[in-house]
């Protein structure tokens, strides 16, 4: 027999406290009030004393409204009935169709053993230089862009989800702007994605605990595709507004802060989903690319900086453009050294001078005499800009490789560019006129 | 002998419990679910009845009234031959066995043994009936991979105790009998291979502790030359992420030269273990000629694990290295990231509701982590052989800010400081060890004034650098120049070493020395230039012709050929060719 109870303590923030037995830790109850009903989870028992953290947030909750308890964690559906559709957060339609019930799979469980897991070492191509050559991005990894708001972030997610061969698509939206959720389903619509895309989006005015909530359900959904041997590609946007969720709880619970206001578990619960991506033996694979806005284009918030702890590399988008410098994808070298027997001689030759040449610019800013080799630089660095960084560039790994040392051929002798002397003899274009 | 209590409360990973009877803090305690499974904990605090404990699994599911089993043991490890090439989590399960029995998740409440109960080992004694032995005193070996495993009276022993039986030369499982003592009140204790301790009490039984002396070598250019590290020593590497820590600890982990490596892994990704668990058992370790596994402990906590696990996950990875100093060997512990480790500490703090210092990390922070690395040392053992813990953490600051506790912490304790800087790693100057931030205590493998000498133009030559941004290379005399250069050249051929080049990762103590020697002629070179082109133009080819011969495998003809160009051009000689 569920039993309910109709009388809630106290109601601050997100939380409703009220007298309950047998009631187990992180277990989910439901709340029911004349403004609907919403779902909630256990977040604390203490004695008879039942803490609840009510999804759709308290506003209008009643000491009186109904509570009762379904005796088991979150769960949701994982079927392949999952293509296609779009969930809230807490995993309710947003596409008007139906509501889910077959094969219920409990959210948030326990991290994959790392001995079962496998070293990612297959090339996910985007057709992007800046990616696949420079900081290729490899099946398995976790990555974030780091941007300012304002940069075509989303744009770039977008390219990425269509370009890269992924069996399932899934985009977990958190504090979305309506028309960037618009934005995306569009994208996927008309890039005949949306068959295997699946999408979880909390938008700028849902509750805040589905903000929380929804990179659990979109990366538990990956994982149970990952188990069946599928290829999953995960989209998260926006994580700064999910650890700015979690701030905002934390400190309705009154906990002390750490950093900025921030929780001292940030870390923690940022990992717990960063984590998720992994390669397993049977081929399934979950990858995973987020978007984290940097407040104040400041990488050492917190929310950038404990980020950047947890994820292999990060691609800084700056101007329309990823940024060589602090871009890094850390598995790159599982991939790189075995594409072309140049790919890392370009990959650290072309950026080791690009960097000269933004030297040389600053130079040229505080009016210094320019000698021949920072002509040489300045030309090069144009080049570069245009022909490779640029955001237009749309040429496969091998195509862009070429064009780097044609680049380099352009503007320096070989043994300017530091790059080994066996590699310059074989690929170093030849001139026309000898 | 355990007692029960009853949860009163469940906060996340901290459970309440009242208890009747006695309870000994940081004891092992179970907190039974509803469905039966017992979900480890270690006691944390006790105040009059109710018991506070840190729970090392996800407490989904606990209830107020649930069964709680306190044990009288201490957090403890399994000590015996058969740890060296196991994979183990915080707890010391082994994760391999587990994925094994348990499948690809880690589901909370299952134990296994850390060491394998039916394996046979080969005992030798060595001592003999009759003998009078003390805890750690040697009673045996087996042979483990190549080491000889001592296996000693027990460590918690107390007093003299004489051998009454030994078992005969033979093959023994851990858990079979070797050996029975007595002691002078006629007590009698049985002796296996298998012994346990408890992880928050350094293991230490020496007849003195030794003041490092021996360099350990890394085959790192600027760790062995400029900032070396000692057997016995501590030593931290702090950097912003990506900066090159756990690079840096993996590139130590394969080529120092020492007896075993445990990896610490603690609260970082996954993904970094798993290269070491699926690379190592294919690695060969020049030394010895067998894999890197065969010298290697892998204990494991990722950063997605439960934290109170990862808390005590260093904890079990110093114990078992100092196990194997007590055994005889030098050994050093890698742990990745000290920073996790201290943030789990400031959770736990604050579900206690203590009073929170700096950045609202405890107030015991300091001295938690000075007492972590004061378990490293230099023993003088029983027998009189020698033997080393040497620690390495890396540490993660907030914001890559070395003004912060647990940076600030760990600086007091250690005897070097590699600290990595987000400029090098930026302009993949690798390892991103900052020439100048950077200190050692230790004495390395190249005499100290020759070091010096050679480190004083690196400042020199940051300060010209500085100075050439504001006035313009046109700005700047020709001799300043080229002292820049000369930095530069020191940087890029001596300090840069490429850690996937299959030779250039590893530069051995000879191969440091003579280049070493071959730089400095270079940095001593009076050179003299009509241009600055000119000069760069020289020095571009003089690093490059170094770069090759770093490149180039020790002994290969080509490297004297290289050389010989050199000391050429030096001598007045011939130009340097394009292509060295
Ligand atoms: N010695 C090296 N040689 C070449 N590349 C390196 C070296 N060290 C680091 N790198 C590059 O930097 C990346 C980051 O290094 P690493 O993972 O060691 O950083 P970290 O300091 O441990 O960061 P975090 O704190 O986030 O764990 C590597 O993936 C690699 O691309
Ligand atoms: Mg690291």
């Amino acid at each position: 027999m569920r039993k309910y109870y109709n009388k809630i303590d106290r109601i601050a923030g997100s939380v409703a406290t009220l007298k309950a037995d047998n009631v187990g830790y992180e277990e989910i109850a439901k709340v029911q009030g004349s403004w609907g009903e919403s779902l909630a989870q256990v977040i604390r028992v203490d004695r008879d004393m039942v803490s609840l953290q009510v999804f759709a947030g308290t506003r209008g909750l009643s000491t009186g409204d109904k509570v009762h308890f379904s005796g088991s964690a979150m769960k949701f559906a994982f079927t392949d009935d999952l293509l296609g559709r779009i969930f809230t957060g807490s995993g309710e339609p947003r596409d008007g169709r139906c509501e889910l019930t077959d094969n219920l799979v409990e959210v948030g469980g326990p991290s994959v053993n790392p001995a079962v897991r496998l070293m990612p070492n297959r090339m996910i191509p985007t057709n992007i230089p800046m990616i696949d050559v420079f900081n290729t991005l490899v099946e398995g990894q976790k990555l974030p862009i780091f941007s300012i708001p304002g940069e075509p972030y989303n744009e770039l997610l977008a390219r990425i989800a269509l370009q890269a061969e992924a069996d399932i698509i899934i985009i977990g939206g958190m504090g979305l702007k309506y028309d960037e959720y618009l934005y995306f389903k569009d994208t996927l619509e008309s890039g005949g994605v949306m068959s295997r895309s699946i999408m979880f989006i909390h938008t700028a005015s849902d509750p805040i605990v589905e903000c929380i909530q929804t990179p659990d359900l979109a990366l538990m959904v990956a994982e149970q595709f990952a188990l069946e041997g599928k290829k999953v590609l995960v989209l998260l946007t926006d994580m700064t507004n999910f650890a700015n969720a979690l701030k905002e709880i934390s400190i309705t619970m009154e906990q002390i802060p750490s950093n900025r206001g921030y929780p001292g578990d940030l870390y923690s619960q940022l990992a717990s989903r960063y984590e998720k991506a992994v390669v397993f033996e049977n081929g399934g694979s979950i990858t995973t690319i987020s978007v984290t806005t940097m407040p104040g284009d400041d990488v050492t918030h917190p929310v950038p900086d404990n980020t950047g702890y947890i994820t292999e590399g990060q691609f800084y988008l700056k101007n329309g453009a990823i940024d060589p410098f602090g871009s890094l994808s850390r598995l790159k070298q599982q991939v790189n050294g075995k594409t072309r027997d140049d790919h890392r001689a370009i990959m650290d030759g072309c950026i080791q001078l690009y960097s000269q040449c933004r030297e040389t610019r600053e130079k040229k800013a505080m009016g210094f005499e320019m000698s021949a080799w920072d002509e040489k630089l300045l030309k090069y660095g144009d080049a570069f800009e245009s022909e490779i960084m640029s955001f237009s560039v749309n040429t496969s790994l091998f195509e862009a490789l070429d064009k780097c040392w044609e680049i380099l051929g352009r503007y320096f002798e070989p043994v300017e560019t530091g790059i080994r002397s066996n590699l310059c003899d074989k690929y170093w274009p030849k001139k026309a006129d000898s | 002998m355990s007692v029960i209590g009853k949860i009163v409360t469940v906060d996340s990973n901290m459970v309440t419990a009242q208890v009747e009877g006695n309870v000994r803090q940081n004891a092992v305690a179970y907190c039974k679910r509803y469905d039966g499974v017992k979900l480890m904990s270690e006691i944390i605090r006790v105040r009059g009845d109710l018991v506070d404990m840190q729970v090392f699994e996800l407490t989904r599911g606990l209830k107020v009234g649930d069964e709680v089993e306190i044990t009288d043991e201490m957090l403890s490890v399994e000590l015996g031959p058969g740890l060296i090439g196991m994979v183990y989590d915080g707890l010391q399960n082994p994760l391999t066995d587990m994925a094994k029995k348990v499948g690809i998740f880690l589901e909370p409440g299952n134990y296994l043994e850390p060491l394998d109960k039916k394996r046979k080992w080969e005992f030798e004694p060595t001592a003999e009936v009759g003998d009078v032995v003390k805890a750690a005193d040697n009673l045996g070996k087996v042979k483990e991979n190549i080491f000889d495993h001592y296996i000693m009276a027990p460590f918690m022993l107390k007093g003299e105790w004489t051998v009454e039986k030994l078992a005969p030369k033979g093959s023994y499982t851990v858990v079979d009998e070797i050996a029975v003592l007595k002691n002078s009140e006629g007590e009698t204790r049985s002796v296996t291979m298998t012994q346990r301790w408890p992880v928050r009490i350094p293991l230490g039984i020496y007849r003195q502790r030794l003041l490092p002396s021996t360099p350990m070598v890394t085959k790192q250019r600027i760790i062995d030359t400029f900032f070396p590290v000692m057997l016995g020593g501590t030593y931290c590497i702090p950097g912003p992420f990506g900066a090159g820590k756990t690079v840096l600890q993996q590139i130590t982990s394969r080529h120092a030269e020492i007896d075993l490596v445990i990896m610490a892994a603690c609260g970082e990704r996954a993904g970094e273990v798993v290269e070491t668990i699926r690379e190592f058992p294919h690695l060969k370790d020049p030394r010895t000629g067998r894999t890197l596994i065969e010298r290697t402990i892998i204990v494991s906590n990722t950063s997605s694990m439960p934290v109170a696990a990862r808390e005590s996950s260093v904890y079990t990875a110093i114990t078992l290295a100092e196990y194997y100093r007590q055994v005889g060997l030098n050994v050093l512990v890698l742990a990745d990231s000290t920073s996790r480790w201290a943030q789990a500490l400031r959770e736990m703090s604050g579900r206690l509701e203590e009073i929170p210092g700096e950045e609202a990390f405890p107030a015991y922070l300091e001295s938690t982590i000075s007492r972590f690395y004061e378990r490293a040392g230099m023993i003088e053992l029983n027998d009189g052989r020698h033997a080393s813990l040497t620690v390495s953490g890396t540490v993660s600051p907030a914001g890559g800010n070395f003004e912060e506790p647990v940076t600030q912490g760990t600086l007091k304790v250690v005897g070097a400081f590699l600290g990595l800087s987000y400029a090098r790693s930026y302009a993949r100057r690798f390892p991103a060890i900052d020439p100048l931030e950077s200190w050692s205590k230790y004495e390395g493998i190249i005499d100290n004034e020759k070091v010096a000498f050679a480190h004083s133009f690196l400042a020199r030559g940051k300060n010209i650098n500085e100075m050439m941004q504001v006035v313009g290379e046109e700005g700047t005399s020709t001799d300043d120049f080229v002292i820049y250069l000369k930095s530069e050249f020191l940087d890029a051929v001596y300090l840069q070493q490429n850690a996937y080049d299959e030779v250039d990762a590893a530069c051995a103590p000879e191969r440091q020395r003579y280049l070493f020697d071959l730089v400095t002629r270079v940095l001593e070179h009076k050179f003299d230039f009509a241009t600055k082109d000119e000069a760069r133009k020289t020095f571009f080819k003089l690093t490059e012709g170094f770069r090759n011969w770093n490149y180039t495998p020790w002994g290969d003809p080509k490297l004297k050929e290289i050389e010989e160009e050199v000391e050429n051009y030096l001598a007045g000689g011939k130009e340097l060719e394009a292509n060295a």
